[in-house]
């Protein structure tokens, strides 16, 4: 039965209570990856939006004729047509962006996010249903590189950004930049740090 | 550059998971016991050598020759879904209690990240033959290498008293932050 507040409901699952990367654990290659400053987090979070939202409505509206057996081979080709088309497009439009993301932008297509949402839900679900969760996942997605990008870029730089928050020592100011945070190692740590908190307070939650 | 010089690269220097970050979600999801974690290295070490090889062969031997580079995603996920399909059913057929071994963990290579990153590196890189495949190999040798760590270091933390909102993936990820520092130590390997 499609009423308008499940519509809402699928739009908002995504954003936070199953969020893809806090609480599903999906997509953790490209968040620890391209977080190194808020706006790259933001860059490819859009990228996947866009990935997620046209292979979600392709791939629910196909749903009936795509065979169970080759279903998975069908999604795959689908995903991977879009993320060429959003590489291209991403180089054409915004070519240092571009540069920074790398070798990550098709990496979308192995993203277990996207194909993991199509295999769950996605294939079985009407277009509309679909599109609100599609929506609702790669905001999520968007959300938590925001959240992970912005702490790296702020302790490893100062800003946020762009805009610097923190004065450098360089700056004359009082920081001295965590060089740790751009570099693997910071990404990881942050990540698990992160998730540890984000898991004793939903716990909080579910006991009180 | 040197066969053996790609090899150390891809093993320690820039060790696919601690420098690259791909093939995260095996790395948290199949490192609490060693024998699955060395299981899944190898499958995906067996993987990522053919992948080296055949996708060297489609993009140099076929979309090239065509004049359709840009083909080369769709390409290569499709040789590397065909690539696990048919492993797995080969063997299924020959070794049917390896194949109950492995279980879920073949297909589920498919959409291992490090797999079809493998093919965009050796690609973006203009490595030759033979170069692709000593490339995935060391791949896959450093891929196994590191899952095996974490899956020593895992086993052992089922004795410690990690705080219940960090067991699993939060803790996981803090060790391999550090194991990743402890691999920058190796950067200054290759003078390239």
């Amino acid at each position: 039965m499609k009423t308008s507040w499940q519509l809402y409901l699928d739009l908002v699952k995504g954003l936070w209570r199953e969020n893809p990367v806090f609480r599903l654990l999906l997509g953790m290659c490209p968040t620890l990856a391209v977080t190194t400053t808020a706006l790259q987090g933001f860059s490819m979070g859009m990228a996947v939006v866009f990935v997620m939202i046209l292979s979600g409505v392709a791939i629910s509206s196909f749903r009936k004729f795509i065979p169970h057996q080759v279903r998975i081979a069908t999604f795959t080709i689908i995903i991977a047509t879009f993320v060429t088309i959003t590489d291209l497009t991403l180089a054409a439009t915004f070519p240092p962006m571009s540069k920074a993301l790398g070798p990550y932008v098709p990496l979308i297509v192995v993203n277990c996010i996207i194909l993991g949402r199509m295999e769950a839900f996605i294939s079985k679900q009407p277009v509309s249903r679909s599109f609100m969760d599609a929506l609702g996942m790669g905001l999520g997605f968007t959300l938590a590189l925001i959240i992970l990008g912005s702490i790296r870029e702020l302790l490893s730089s100062g800003a946020v950004f762009g805009y610097q928050i923190l004065t450098t020592q360089a700056a004359g100011g009082w920081f001295r930049p965590w060089v740790i945070m751009i570099l693997p190692p910071g990404a990881f740590i942050t990540l698990g740090i992160l998730l540890g908190i984000i898991n004793t307070f939903s716990r909080k939650s579910k006991v009180g | 550059m040197s066969l053996l010089l790609i090899f150390i690269s891809a093993t320690v220097v820039n060790n696919f998971v601690l420098s690259y970050f791909l093939g995260i979600c095996p790395f948290l999801g199949v490192t609490g016991r060693l024998k699955s974690a060395f299981g899944m290295g190898i499958a995906t070490t067996f993987v990522m050598t053919l992948t080296g090889g055949i996708t060297w062969v489609v993009y140099h031997l076929i979309l090239v020759r065509f004049g359709v580079p840009f083909l080369q995603y769709v390409a290569y996920i499709l040789v590397i879904a065909s690539l696990v399909q048919v492993i797995e059913m080969f063997i299924r057929k020959s070794n049917p209690s390896l194949y109950r071994a492995l279980g879920i963990y073949l297909p589920l290579i498919t959409t291992n990240c490090a797999i079809l990153g493998l093919a965009l590196f050796a690609t973006l890189r203009d490595y030759g033959f033979l170069q692709s495949i000593v490339y995935g190999f060391g791949a896959g040798i450093g891929f196994t290498f590191v899952m095996l760590i974490m899956a020593g270091i895992r086993e052992e933390l089922d004795l410690a008293d990690v705080p219940k909102p960090f067991q699993g993936a939060a803790i996981t990820l803090i060790l391999a932050g550090l194991l990743a520092l402890a691999f920058m130590g190796f950067s200054g390997l290759i003078y390239a």
